[in-house]
């Protein structure tokens, strides 16, 4: 049986939100616990959700 | 108390939509489905013309409301024309001695009639001329340039004569600092930094003016083309390769500090890395502003699926929740090309102290 590449695609957006929840979460825990360097935080939480985020539409527009 | 019972409360609206929507008119209901499907899908395309809205009148006349549009093309001369002779695609453009004609939005060379052949898999197989047509998004793109050229160039004029900002550089200023000391000088350092700002600073301030106008009733929708995030993203990538220093290349091609063997084989794959980044920054921007305006027009259409006041204010409210969130992600997006922008800027002017390895 053929599987269709979009069960892929979904599968990868899956594994891709989890990935930005994780990084969501490590983040508000991090500035939790040391609020002073939030800005610094933001940014390296926005840098790696965006890269995420890219191989999730890749895998979009591949499947 | 009260939050358990507007919960409740929500839960059984919820509960009696479908009802509702069956109250309205039956029948024509899969033909607006597919009449949505066309509008989104139209908005998501380029035109030959501005246009601001369409009706169909009583007597079923499409009536369109808008400004034309030059066609410019390049068929064996240069041929330039108004876009209202193709009156949408209804009629055939008779220029000189050669026939235009639109079809599903793209243009095609055919005689008087208008003709239009279609292969097997249902492409036309008309002959395309060369198109340089000033279609909507490349007049939104001169638009905003323009808009942008004026407002900083008399913004940078007024910081001749005091260092007080005045006018619209009270709001911009600090926005321009901030992508001066959080965006640029931390990912690229001190040393190199200023050569990339105005790079940096332009393509920030075009991407965020142009996706908040994609959120105004005007349709504008440029960053929904990937042609357009693909020059973003060229621009991005020859920047990085033109400017790059040895160290850059020596680390692409010969990394330091690992097994000869493995060099090998890391080379092509950080040589495949360098075009990866700039496509993924194409298709981040694109997807992110197609799929906020692909949701956020379906959303406006459940009005008129549902045609009941309990459909229509529960889509009002989730466009207009949607439509707060896209005004985040206008700006995000802008910052995050010009946040990775900076980063492999960083990298390719990036000097590393060979003595010691690592």
């Amino acid at each position: 049986m053929e599987i269709p590449s979009i069960v892929g695609a979904g599968l990868i957006v899956i594994g891709a939100g989890l990935g930005i929840g994780r990084i969501g979460g490590s983040a508000m825990e991090a500035i939790a616990r040391q609020p002073e360097a939030s800005g610094k935080i933001q940014t390296a939480m926005l840098i790696a959700a965006a890269l995420i985020e890219g191989i999730g539409f890749a895998a979009l527009f591949a499947g | 108390m009260r939050s358990k019972l507007t919960v409740r409360l929500i839960a059984l609206l919820f509960f009696l939509l479908p009802f509702l929507s069956i109250a309205g008119e039956k029948g024509t209901e899969t033909d607006i489905k597919s009449e949505i499907k066309a509008y989104i899908q139209h908005h998501l395309e380029d035109t030959y013309d501005f246009g601001f809205y369409s009706y169909t009148t009583d007597e079923g006349v499409h009536k369109y409301k808008g400004f034309p549009l030059p066609v410019i093309l390049w068929d064996n001369g240069l041929q330039v024309f108004s876009s209202s002779k193709l009156h949408h695609g209804e009629s055939v453009a008779h220029v000189g001695d050669a026939y235009y004609k639109l079809d599903h939005g793209k243009l095609y060379k055919t005689d008087a009639e208008g003709t239009i052949n279609y292969d097997e898999y249902h492409h036309a197989t008309n002959v395309k001329p060369l198109d340089f047509s000033i279609t909507k998004n490349v007049f939104t793109i001169m638009m905003v340039s323009l808009l942008l050229l004026i407002v900083f160039s008399r913004m940078a004029k007024k910081y001749k004569t005091s260092a007080l900002p005045s006018g619209v550089a009270r709001i911009l200023e600090p926005i321009v600092l901030y992508v001066r000391d959080d965006i640029a000088i931390p990912n690229i350092g001190k040393k190199h930094y200023k050569r990339y700002m105005s790079y940096l600073l332009t393509v920030f301030f075009f991407i965020w003016t142009i996706n908040l106008l994609g959120l105004t009733p005007l349709g504008i929708n440029v960053t929904n083309n990937i042609a357009v995030t693909f020059c973003l993203a060229l621009l991005t990538y020859l920047i990085t390769t033109f400017t790059a220093k040895k160290d850059y290349w020596m680390h692409i091609f010969w990394m330091p500090g690992v097994p000869k063997l493995m060099r090998l084989v890391l080379a092509p794959i950080e040589l495949l890395g360098t075009l990866i980044k700039p496509f993924s920054l194409m298709i981040r921007l694109y997807a992110n502003i197609t799929a906020g305006h692909i949701v956020l027009m379906s959303l406006i259409g459940l009005m008129f699926i549902f045609k009941s006041w309990l459909g229509s204010s529960l889509s009002f409210v989730l466009a207009f929740g949607l439509g707060i969130l896209e005004l985040l992600v206008a700006a995000l997006q802008a910052y995050i090309f010009t946040m990775l922008s900076a980063l492999y800027f960083g990298s390719a002017v990036e000097e590393h102290d060979h003595d010691h390895a690592h």
